[in-house]
């Protein structure tokens, strides 16, 4: 694959990201990975809900005591969005339209960090409260679910930028198009998790 | 280097062909590799196998310690499973798979070879823990009341040598289904895919789903020896059933991992020596998608004696018998592929012939324990010990022993000795039935699983003694497996393209060991057991060009791989002596900076790989072909 | 070869029928996305109404499937042609992520 091919928007293809076979291959592929990180969050969520307030006697840390709803529901609306900030950076990508996409893309990981920064101010809060890593299997089991979804958020911020800045200054090609395009698809799943730990973590906390 | 396969790399200097070995992309070459790591772990599993049989050859021996017994059992079950098995059968789904679809290389080569250091560095991890404070000593289920509760480090690294080498493994899962469904040459649809295909499709699914399992809890298991967590300290709330659930949703796929490969190299070898199509193939397609599927119904059968209730139980139960029903489907296609064909007993038909009732009885033992009552009697005996041998040495190890004299000329272009062969066989085979089928017995009379030693006048000691000597006979058998390698190497006699002249599918139409782009030109598949159906209408080339020959593209060889496996390792020293040590923790942030560089180095530095062109192709091809006709 | 790419152009008729189908697609969706906003509001509005458990955790599951729905199919383009196989491995993920999520929270009970 020759990079310096230069594409107009109207030689563009329709779908870059299944281009060519190097392509599909990424493609097909980063899909089976997220079938894969299903199970992965499936197992940390029923370890979860098998050790939800699950503390030693003397200790009263619980779901419907602990959480505060109005963070998560910012922390919620952050990610939500940057899921339609990064659709909206593929619709760009589609349309070849480099700066567009990349400005999205750049919006998006600004939320992505806003979010993440709640998350440690979150975190930072419980463990002010006492409730550190080793308090009990409910902080552990907590710490692990809500934290792996925040690495992945960390992850994701950090192979975004190092996209948009390695791609700043040669724009779109066939090569880069499916990087970008996985990425957009990983994002999403993040948002995926993220709408299953808002619901059974901290809704299904408060409602006991 | 005088054969025709490797023309186009030079004579090359010792530290060339390492530099070259250390990078290589090829899946063939990624194979030996494969073969040869997997291998070492195979000797190192079997040692430790010997000295648990020679401390129970007799009753109240003191020839190891309890503790040191302890190491043992779980090294020779980690070993064996994730370090030897698994990557053997890797090395020969590397080697093959690509042939058999008509592909040039992986869907991803750099992940291949990240797979494959991965492993090797992770078992390597592993098996320093015996010169490195202590092996890991709960068993190589590591329950966690007992992993929480050893001393030492050993724990620490079986949790993060399996990390690590579980990782590369579900790389490579996820390397194999995109090849099979994206690779394959034109008109291989996926219902002409030869079966060995098939059940690398299968497991390489299995892999998908069953790995990251048990990531989770080797992280659960790190966390709460290393960092403070409760997952499995039921004084901190937690609850160390959790651990023997996640194990099992893992561990229990993981047998048909092993397994359906193993089923696909026999079905390979009953085709082929039979000289007859396999014997419904549509139905061992289906029978092999059902066994993945119902793998992960049916882990907690190992935990029936755990108390999950009588409905859970006779769930798990019903589930269980159920996958005896496919796998029967498989035994008789087997059979019946063999009905009425022109036989060959050569080394590998012998070992097809020898799974069969091997892994029948590891079958109906299995059924035996799936009724979950007589569980109960069973459980934690010897008797178990003789099912799960009965099933991974009976249909796993006989499979790669089979692989290695059927596949052996396609990866290396030379024939292991026939003869050494069959004696290698039945040395194998009479003393894997010797050490194994008595164990039922001492089951029944009995005899826990795990112990160190026992009393004598019990009725266990000549069974035991005998069980000792048939160990002896297996590793004679392997040391005669070792000496035909040697002997075969040393004489070098080059083979052509067909070397077991029944051939039926795609890797035996090409040279053996093919070149490294594999097919001159991508081949058309005009149906199931593509070279037979070309050899029967008298092509002699072996198969019919789905292209003209033009420039091929391969990859470029990368040393990223090892340097990126190479940080986690040395980050895993570092999290397991961060508390005792002051250089703890530095060295696991800069174990993890180096695979973070080494990452960032892949993602920023494009690497579209290179083109073989035309001349080259036909020049390789030319010279390749003058060999042939020199050699014969 | 499987790896040039043959570069076509395309008539203007056609671009703009592309421009247009992409235009449509994406007030589709923006129109999933405020259907997925409402859905969360409507979940944090029944935990804080004090409805029974009973009533309000089965609403907010079945809202949190269907919102990842929607994510799946339409953001990450699931429903588009060429995802036989991704969502052939996404509802085994799924299958499989639930029976063991419903294994340990039924037979983990001591």
């Amino acid at each position: 694959m020759d990079l310096n091919t230069k594409f107009t928007a109207k030689s563009w293809p329709d779908h870059p990201e299944t281009a060519t076979m190097e392509a599909k291959n990424k493609f097909v592929g980063f899909w089976l990975f997220l079938g894969g990180e299903t199970i992965l969050f499936a197992t940390l969520f029923a370890t979860y809900l098998a050790l939800r307030n699950s503390v030693p006697s003397g200790n009263d840390f619980s779901t419907d005591t602990l959480f505060e709803l109005p963070l998560v529901f910012v922390m919620t609306m952050l990610l939500l969005t940057s899921s339609l900030t990064s659709v909206y950076a593929m619709y760009h990508m589609k349309n070849y339209n480099f700066k567009a996409m990349q400005l999205w893309l750049a919006i998006t990981g600004f939320l992505g960090l806003g979010f993440l920064g709640f998350e440690v101010y979150e975190f930072t809060h419980y463990i002010h409260l006492g409730f550190t890593y080793g308090n009990s299997a409910f902080s552990s089991a907590f710490y692990t679910l809500v934290g792996t979804h925040g690495l992945h958020v960390a992850i994701g911020l950090v192979w975004l930028s190092l996209l948009i800045l390695r791609n700043a200054r040669r724009g779109l090609n066939l090569y880069n198009a499916t990087k970008y395009y996985t990425f957009s698809l990983y994002w999403h799943f993040i948002d995926v998790v993220w709408v299953f730990i808002f619901t059974v973590v901290y809704l299904m906390g408060v409602v006991g | 280097m005088t054969t025709a396969a490797n023309t186009v790399a030079q004579k090359k200097g010792f530290g060339a062909t390492l530099w070259d070995w250390l990078t290589t992309v090829d899946h063939k070459k990624i194979g030996i590799l494969y073969l040869i790591g997997g291998g070492f772990f195979f000797v190192l599993g079997g040692i430790e196998a010997l000295m648990i049989r020679l401390q129970l050859l007799v009753p109240n021996n003191d020839f190891v310690s309890a503790g040191f017994f302890n190491e043992l059992i779980t090294m020779h079950g980690t070993t064996m499973i994730f370090l030897a098995a698994m990557p053997l059968l890797f090395g020969f789904m590397n080697a093959i798979v690509p042939l058999q679809i008509g592909a040039r290389d992986v869907a991803f080569p750099f992940i291949n070879s990240l797979g494959f250091w991965m492993f090797f560095f992770g078992g390597l991890f592993l098996n320093l823990s015996w010169f490195i404070d202590a092996a890991p000593d709960a068993g190589w289920t590591s329950y966690a009341s007992l992993s929480i509760a050893s001393t030492g480090h050993g724990i620490d690294f079986y949790a993060i040598g399996l990390q690590i080498a579980g990782a590369g493994t579900l790389m490579a899962g996820i390397n194999f289904l995109v090849t099979i469904i994206n690779m394959r040459a034109p008109g291989m649809t996926y219902m002409r895919m030869p079966l060995f295909t098939w059940t690398t499709f299968v497991a390489s699914a299995l892999i998908l789903f069953a790995f990251p399992p048990l990531t989770v809890g080797l992280f659960f298991l790190t966390f709460d020896r290393m960092f403070g967590g409760n997952f499995f300290h039921v004084d901190g709330g937690g609850n160390t059933i959790i651990w023997e659930h996640i194990f099992w949703i893992f561990g229990h796929p993981e047998v048909y991992i092993l397994v359906l490969p193993s089923f696909g190299i026999f079905s390979e070898i009953f085709s082929i020596f039979s000289r007859k199509r396999l014997f419904g193939y549509s139905a061992m397609v289906f029978a092999t998608v059902l066994i993945g599927f119902l793998g992960f119904m049916v882990w907690a059968h190992h935990m029936f004696t755990v108390g999950l209730g009588p409905t859970a139980n006779a769930i798990f139960a019903v589930a269980t018998m159920a996958i005896a029903v496919p796998t029967g489907v498989k035994i008789f296609n087997w059979l019946l592929t063999m009905w009425g064909g022109s036989i060959r007993i050569t080394t590998p038909m012998l070992y097809a012939l020898g799974f069969i009732p091997s892994f029948v009885m590891g079958g109906v033992t299995g059924v035996q324990q799936g009724a979950a009552p007589l569980d109960y009697q069973l459980h934690d005996s010897y008797f178990i010990v003789a099912h799960f041998h009965y099933v991974i040495v009976g249909g796993v190890v006989l499979a790669i022993l089979a692989a290695t004299h059927l596949y052996w000329p396609k990866m290396f272009g030379t024939m292991l000795s026939e003869k050494l062969g069959k004696v290698t066989f039945w040395f194998f085979f009479i003393g894997f039935h010797m050490t194994f089928f008595l164990q039922h017995f001492l089951g029944l009379m009995g005899m826990p699983r795990r112990v160190w030693t026992y009393n004598k006048d019990q009725g266990w000691d000549l069974f035991n003694a005998i069980s000792s000597v048939g160990a002896l006979l297996m590793a004679i058998g392997v040391i005669v497996l070792v000496i035909n390698i040697i002997m075969t190497t040393a004489k070098n006699e080059r083979v052509g393209n067909d070397p077991w002249e029944d051939g039926r599918t795609l890797e035996w139409a090409i040279p053996s060991p093919p070149p490294f782009y594999n097919f001159p030109q991508t081949p058309l598949v005009r149906g199931l057991d593509t070279f037979w159906i070309e050899k029967k209408e008298g092509n002699k080339r072996g198969y019919i060009a789905a292209e003209p020959i033009s420039d091929i593209h391969m990859p470029n060889g990368s040393f990223i791989p090892f340097v990126m496996t190479l940080g986690l390792f040395i980050a895993g020293f570092g999290a397991m002596f961060r508390l005792e040590h002051s250089w703890g923790l530095p060295v696991l942030i800069g174990g993890l900076v180096l695979t973070f560089l080494a990452m960032a180095t892949r993602s920023i530095k494009d690497d579209l790989g290179f083109y073989v062109t035309k001349d080259e192709i036909i020049r390789t091809e030319k010279e390749i072909l003058r060999s042939e006709r020199g050699s014969n | 070869m499987a790896h040039d790419i043959e570069i076509i152009e395309k008539t203007p008729a056609e671009y703009t029928y592309k421009k247009r189908n992409a235009d449509r697609a994406m007030r589709g969706q923006l129109m999933m996305f405020a259907l997925m906003i409402f859905m969360t509001l409507i979940s944090f509005t029944a935990v804080q109404a004090g409805f029974s458990p009973l009533f309000v955790i089965p609403v907010i599951l079945l809202l949190a499937a269907v919102q990842v729905g929607l994510q799946l199919y339409y953001f990450m383009h699931m429903k588009e042609e060429g995802h036989g196989l991704p969502s052939m491995f996404m509802y085994t993920g799924v299958l499989i992520g639930f029976l063991t999520v419903l294994a340990f929270v039924t037979i983990i009970w001591w």
